[in-house]
C-alpha cells in the first residue's frame, strides 16, 4: 500500500486577536491508495483545519508549517496553479453545508458540468452526459430534471448526493469528506454513506471521512485517527480503536455513542394527565400569488396523545413529518390557531384561551430549541437571556432574588455563574444549550418541549445534555416532548415514542416494545438507519433502506407509502386514511401493507 | 454521570454574588470608551458645541453688526493679502457685509448642529420604532403602516415645506419639524427590513416562549440587532439633513439673514472664494471637521454594540 497522501509535521497556528492559537499539533498521517481513513474528534479538534491546511485552504490569519505529499510530490505552500490542478481533479472535497457549498443560481447540471471540464478538456454535449449519469450514480432518480433544477429546490439529502457527483466526477484518487452527514437526517445519513461505500469498492477511490460521530466511522474507515485539541492522540485499524481503544479520550467518544441496546427508562409514570392533545391539525398556505390560490400543505394531520406528569414522549421522524410544527402548536407559538383539533393544558381549552392567559401560562410550558447559538439574542449577555422569562412571568419578583435563581439555575445546569455576562458567542455549543435549558428551567415549568434538542451537538456533548435533562426531570418530576429524528438519542429518555410520518402518527408505543418490537415497515426503516460504533456489525447489517426523499406532502398519495393496496393513483384525488389499531395495550400501529 | 451541579457548584454561587450583571448598553459604553477614535471626535464635537453655545462671550463682536469699515478682510494672520487696519482684530477675517466671520461661523454651528442633533433624533425614535413595530407585527398592520409611509415618501418635499411655512408663518422649530418628518421615513423602512429578517430568528420564538410581551421583545431583542445599520444610516443622515437645512434657506424657506448656518456660509463663501477665500474655508473646515467626527463615532457606536467585535 503506497502513500497517496502523507502529511508530517503539520502545524496550524492561528493569529486572534486574544492571541496565537496552536490549531493542529505536529500532525502526521498517511492515507493509502483506495483506503479510508476515519478521522474523529469533537467540535474544535482541529480536524477540518488540518486537512483545509494540507490543501492549501486555510484563512487568510492561518500559518501552516510542516510537509504535505501528494505521490511524493510536495503540495504544501505549492503555487496556487499546481494547487488548482490538483484540487477539484486528483483530490477533491466534500462539506458539512450542501447548501452553502453550491453556487445558489447555477443549475447543478451546470454546476456538474463545470467541474468536470475545468480538468477535462470535453465536448458539452459528451460531459452533460457524464454528469447525468454521475447523478443516477449518486442515486438520484430522475436526473435529467434534477439537472435543470437549483439548488434550492433540492432537499439536504440530493443536494449533499448533488456535492458527491461533483467530487467524483472528475475520477479523483481521493475525496475528503469533512462531515459529510451531519446536517442530516438519520435515514439519509445512511443513503449517503451507502454512496460512499459504494464509491470507495466500485471506483477504488482513497475517502477520508472526517466526523465527530464515531458510528459514521465504523463502517466505512479502515483506519482511524483520533484528533484531541489539535494533536493525533491515538491511531490504528478501525477494529483496535473501537473493540480496544487504548486512550481516555477514544473510550469517551465510544461511550457517548447513543445505543439501541441500552435500557429505556421503563414506562412507571403514573401522574396525572397534564396534556391531552387531541386530532391536532396545522396546515400552512403554500405557493400562490396575488392571483394564484395557494394550496393547504397540511403540516400536522390529525395528531392525538396524551402526556402524563414526569412523563418523556419521544417524538421521531424526518425533516419535514411536523414533529416541529406539532411542538409550537402545543405551545401556542404558531402565528395562527390550529385548524382543527384541541389541546388540553390542565383541563383548560388553549386553542380558546386569550393572548394574556396563553402568556400566564407559559410559565408551565418552556422549550428547548435546536441550535442553541441562534436561540439566543447575540447581543444579550447569557445571564440576562437566562432570566428574562423570570423577568417576564414573575413581575413582582425583587431583583436579588431573581439574580439569585438565576446564578441557582446556570450552577444547576453546569454553568460557571460567574459567566452571567459572557455572550453566546463567547461560549461552546454545549454550553451555550445549557444556557437554554437553563431558560426554560427558571420559572419551573411542568413541560418542557424539547425540539431536536441535542441534534446540533457533537455526540459526546449529546450525551451530557441527555444525561443533564435526565437529571432535571428526575428531581423536578417535568414532563418532556423530547422530538429528534434520531430513534437512538431518544431511546436513553423517553417512556414512550410516538413515530410520525408526514404529519400523522404511524406508530406510537411505549419504548420497551417499540424497540423491541417494531411493527411498522417506517419504523423498521428508522431504526435500521441507526448507526452503532461497532465495526463488525455495522459491515455486516443489512440496511432496510428508505430510497429516496420523503414525498411531497402537498401529494395526497404520499400518505399511503406504506398502504399502496388502498391507494389512487391521482395526487389530487382524497385518500384512504389509515386508521390507527391498537395492536397490543397502548401500541398504536397505523395500517399498512 | 456529568456532574450537574457543574464546576463549582455552591462555592461558585457564592462567586456570583461578586460578579454584577452588565446590561449590552454597559458593555457598549465600555468598549466605546476604548476606542480612541471615537473618543477623541466626541472631545471636538463637544468643543465644538461649546464654542457655540458660548460664542458671544468668545468674541466682542455681535453676528450680525455691519461695518463698512472692515468689507471682506482677511484675518489678520493671513498671509499673501494685507489685512484692514481699521476696527480691531478679526480672527477670521469679515465677510461682504463686514461682520465678523469667527462668531458668524459660531452662531451657524448652532443651527446646524442643532438642524443635525433634532433631525437625526426624531428619526432615530419615530423610525425605529415605527420600523420595528411595523416589521415585527407584519401582516396587514405593516402593510398599513407602510403605506403611509410610501404617500408620505411621495409628498414633494419643496411644496411641503411651503405648505407649512405658508400655514405656521416661518419659523425656526418649522424647519426642523419639516426635515424630521422627512428623514424617519427611509429610516422606518431600513428598519423595517432589518426586522423582518431578525423575526425569523430563533431567539424571538424563544423570547415569546419565555412569555415576554411583544412591546418587550422590540424594545430588548429587536431594537438592539437591527442597530448596525441604523448607525450607518444616521452617519449618512447628519451631513444630509445640514445640506438640506442650507439648501432650504437658500431657497428663502430655512433661516433667514442675518441669522446663519454653516450651509449658508459656505454657499456665500463659494461665491467670493476667489477674492476671499476664507469665507469658504473656515466653515467648510468646520463642517468637515464636525461630519468626520460624527463619522466616527458612528463606526465605534457599531463597533461597540456587536459584542462579537473586540
Amino acid at each position: 500500500m503506497s502513500a497517496l497522501l502523507e502529511i508530517r509535521d503539520l502545524n496550524v497556528h492561528f493569529a486572534t486577536p486574544d492571541g496565537e492559537v496552536h490549531a493542529v499539533k505536529d500532525a502526521s498521517l498517511t492515507v493509502g491508495e483506495s483506503e479510508c481513513l476515519g478521522v474523529v474528534g469533537e467540535s474544535g479538534s482541529g480536524k477540518s483545519q488540518l486537512f483545509l491546511a494540507a490543501m492549501g485552504l486555510l484563512a487568510p490569519n492561518g500559518r501552516v508549517t510542516g510537509s504535505v505529499r501528494y505521490r511524493g510530490q510536495e503540495i504544501l505552500h505549492a503555487p496556487a496553479r499546481t494547487l488548482n490542478a490538483l484540487r477539484g481533479g486528483a483530490v477533491t472535497m466534500i462539506f458539512q453545508d450542501p447548501l452553502t457549498s453550491l453556487t445558489p443560481h447555477m443549475q447543478v447540471g451546470a454546476q456538474i458540468v463545470e467541474a468536470l471540464t475545468l480538468h477535462r478538456k470535453l465536448p458539452r454535449e459528451e460531459a452533460e452526459g457524464r454528469a447525468r449519469e454521475m447523478l443516477d450514480y449518486v442515486r438520484i432518480p430522475d436526473s435529467a430534471r434534477r439537472m435543470r433544477q437549483y439548488p434550492h429546490e433540492l432537499s439536504g439529502g440530493m443536494r449533499q448526493r448533488v456535492m458527491i457527483a461533483m467530487a467524483t466526477i472528475a475520477g479523483p484518487d481521493l475525496i475528503i469528506a469533512d462531515e459529510p452527514t451531519t446536517a442530516l437526517d438519520v435515514t439519509v445519513q445512511a443513503q449517503i454513506l451507502e454512496i460512499l461505500r459504494t464509491l470507495k469498492s466500485d471506483r477504488k477511490t482513497a475517502i477520508v471521512l472526517i466526523s465527530h460521530d464515531m458510528g459514521v466511522i465504523a463502517g466505512l474507515a479502515t483506519r482511524v485517527q483520533v484528533m484531541q485539541r489539535g494533536a493525533i492522540v491515538e491511531t490504528g485499524a478501525v477494529d483496535d480503536i473501537f473493540y480496544a481503544p487504548k486512550t481516555d479520550y477514544t473510550r469517551m467518544l465510544l461511550a457517548a455513542m447513543p445505543r439501541l441496546d441500552e435500557p429505556a427508562p421503563a414506562a412507571t409514570a403514573t401522574g396525572a394527565t397534564l396534556l391531552t392533545v387531541d386530532d391536532l391539525k396545522v396546515s400552512f398556505p403554500v405557493g400562490g400569488g396575488l392571483f394564484a390560490k395557494p394550496q393547504q400543505l397540511r403540516a400536522v394531520d390529525g395528531i392525538s396523545f396524551t402526556l402524563r406528569q414526569g412523563e418523556t414522549l419521544g417524538v421521531v421522524g424526518e425533516s419535514g413529518c411536523g414533529k416541529s410544527t406539532l411542538a409550537r402548536a402545543v405551545l401556542q407559538l404558531l402565528p395562527r390557531p390550529a385548524e382543527a383539533g384541541r389541546v388540553v393544558w390542565l383541563g383548560r381549552d388553549l386553542g380558546a384561551a386569550g393572548r394574556e392567559e396563553i402568556r400566564g401560562l407559559r410559565r408551565d410550558f418552556q422549550i428547548v430549541f435546536q441550535d442553541p447559538l441562534a436561540s439566543l439574542d447575540p447581543r444579550m449577555p447569557i445571564g440576562l437571556s437566562i432570566g428574562e422569562p423570570l423577568r417576564a412571568l414573575e413581575p413582582g419578583l425583587p431583583r436579588e432574588q431573581g439574580r439569585a435563581r438565576v446564578a441557582a439555575m446556570m450552577a444547576r445546569v453546569g454553568l460557571e455563574p460567574g459567566w452571567i455576562n459572557r455572550y453566546p458567542h463567547e461560549l461552546s455549543g454545549g454550553q451555550n444549550q445549557r444556557a437554554g435549558i437553563a431558560r426554560a428551567m427558571i420559572v419551573a415549568p411542568k413541560l418542557v418541549v424539547c425540539d431536536e434538542a441535542v441534534s446540533a451537538l457533537d455526540v459526546s456533548i449529546q450525551a451530557q445534555i441527555v444525561d443533564l435533562i435526565r437529571q432535571l426531570q428526575a428531581d423536578t418530576g417535568l414532563s418532556l416532548l423530547f422530538i429528534s429524528h434520531d430513534l437512538a438519542v431518544v431511546r436513553r429518555l423517553s417512556h414512550r415514542v410516538m413515530v410520525l410520518y408526514l404529519g400523522r402518527v404511524v406508530e406510537m408505543a411505549d419504548s420497551e416494545s417499540l424497540y423491541r418490537a417494531p411493527r411498522h415497515p417506517y419504523t423498521k426503516a428508522l431504526l435500521s438507519a441507526v448507526l452503532t460504533p461497532d465495526p463488525r456489525t455495522e459491515r455486516a447489517r443489512p440496511r432496510t433502506l428508505l430510497t429516496g426523499d420523503l414525498p411531497s406532502p402537498l401529494d395526497s398519495r404520499a400518505q399511503l407509502t406504506f398502504l399502496k393496496s388502498k391507494r389512487i393513483d391521482d395526487p389530487q384525488a382524497e385518500q384512504y386514511r389509515p386508521r390507527l389499531i391498537e395492536v397490543a395495550p397502548g401500541h398504536l400501529v397505523a395500517e399498512h401493507d | 454521570m456529568i456532574a450537574i451541579l457543574g464546576p463549582g457548584g455552591a462555592s461558585a454561587i457564592a462567586a456570583a454574588e461578586g460578579v454584577r450583571g452588565r446590561s449590552l448598553w454597559l458593555d457598549a459604553g465600555r468598549r466605546l470608551a476604548r476606542n480612541r477614535a471615537a473618543m477623541a471626535s466626541l472631545a471636538i464635537l463637544a468643543l465644538v458645541a461649546l464654542l457655540a453655545l458660548f460664542a458671544p462671550l468668545l468674541s466682542r463682536y455681535p453676528y450680525d453688526e455691519i461695518d463698512y469699515n472692515v468689507i471682506a478682510c482677511a484675518p489678520d494672520w493671513w498671509p499673501w493679502i494685507a489685512a484692514c487696519t481699521a476696527g480691531g482684530s478679526h480672527w477670521f477675517g469679515t465677510d461682504a457685509a463686514g461682520r465678523d466671520l469667527f462668531v458668524r461661523v459660531l452662531y451657524g454651528a448652532r443651527v446646524s448642529l442643532a438642524v443635525a442633533l433634532v433631525a437625526t433624533l426624531v428619526s432615530l425614535l419615530i423610525g425605529v420604532v415605527y420600523g420595528a413595530t411595523a416589521g415585527y407585527l407584519g401582516g396587514r398592520i405593516d402593510a398599513l403602516m407602510m403605506r403611509l409611509v410610501d404617500i408620505l415618501y411621495s409628498l414633494p418635499f419643496i411644496f411641503f415645506v411651503i405648505i407649512l411655512m405658508v400655514l405656521f408663518d416661518r419659523n425656526i422649530v418649522l424647519l426642523f419639524v419639516a426635515i424630521g418628518a422627512v428623514e424617519w421615513l427611509t429610516m422606518a423602512r431600513i428598519v423595517r427590513g432589518q426586522t423582518l429578517s431578525i423575526k425569523q430568528k430563533e431567539f424571538i420564538e424563544a423570547a415569546r416562549a419565555g412569555g415576554v410581551r411583544g412591546r418587550d421583545i422590540i424594545l430588548r431583542h429587536v431594537i438592539p440587532n437591527v442597530i448596525g445599520p441604523v448607525v450607518v444610516y444616521v452617519t449618512l443622515t447628519v451631513p444630509g439633513v445640514i445640506l438640506t437645512e442650507s439648501f432650504l434657506s437658500f431657497l428663502g424657506l430655512g433661516i433667514q439673514e442675518p441669522l446663519t448656518s454653516w450651509g449658508v456660509l459656505i454657499f456665500d463663501g463659494s461665491e467670493q472664494m476667489d477674492a476671499a477665500p476664507w469665507l469658504l474655508l473656515f466653515p467648510a473646515l468646520f463642517m468637515t471637521v464636525t461630519l468626520f467626527c460624527f463619522n466616527f463615532i458612528g463606526d465605534g457606536l457599531r463597533d461597540a454594540l456587536d459584542p462579537r467585535e473586540r
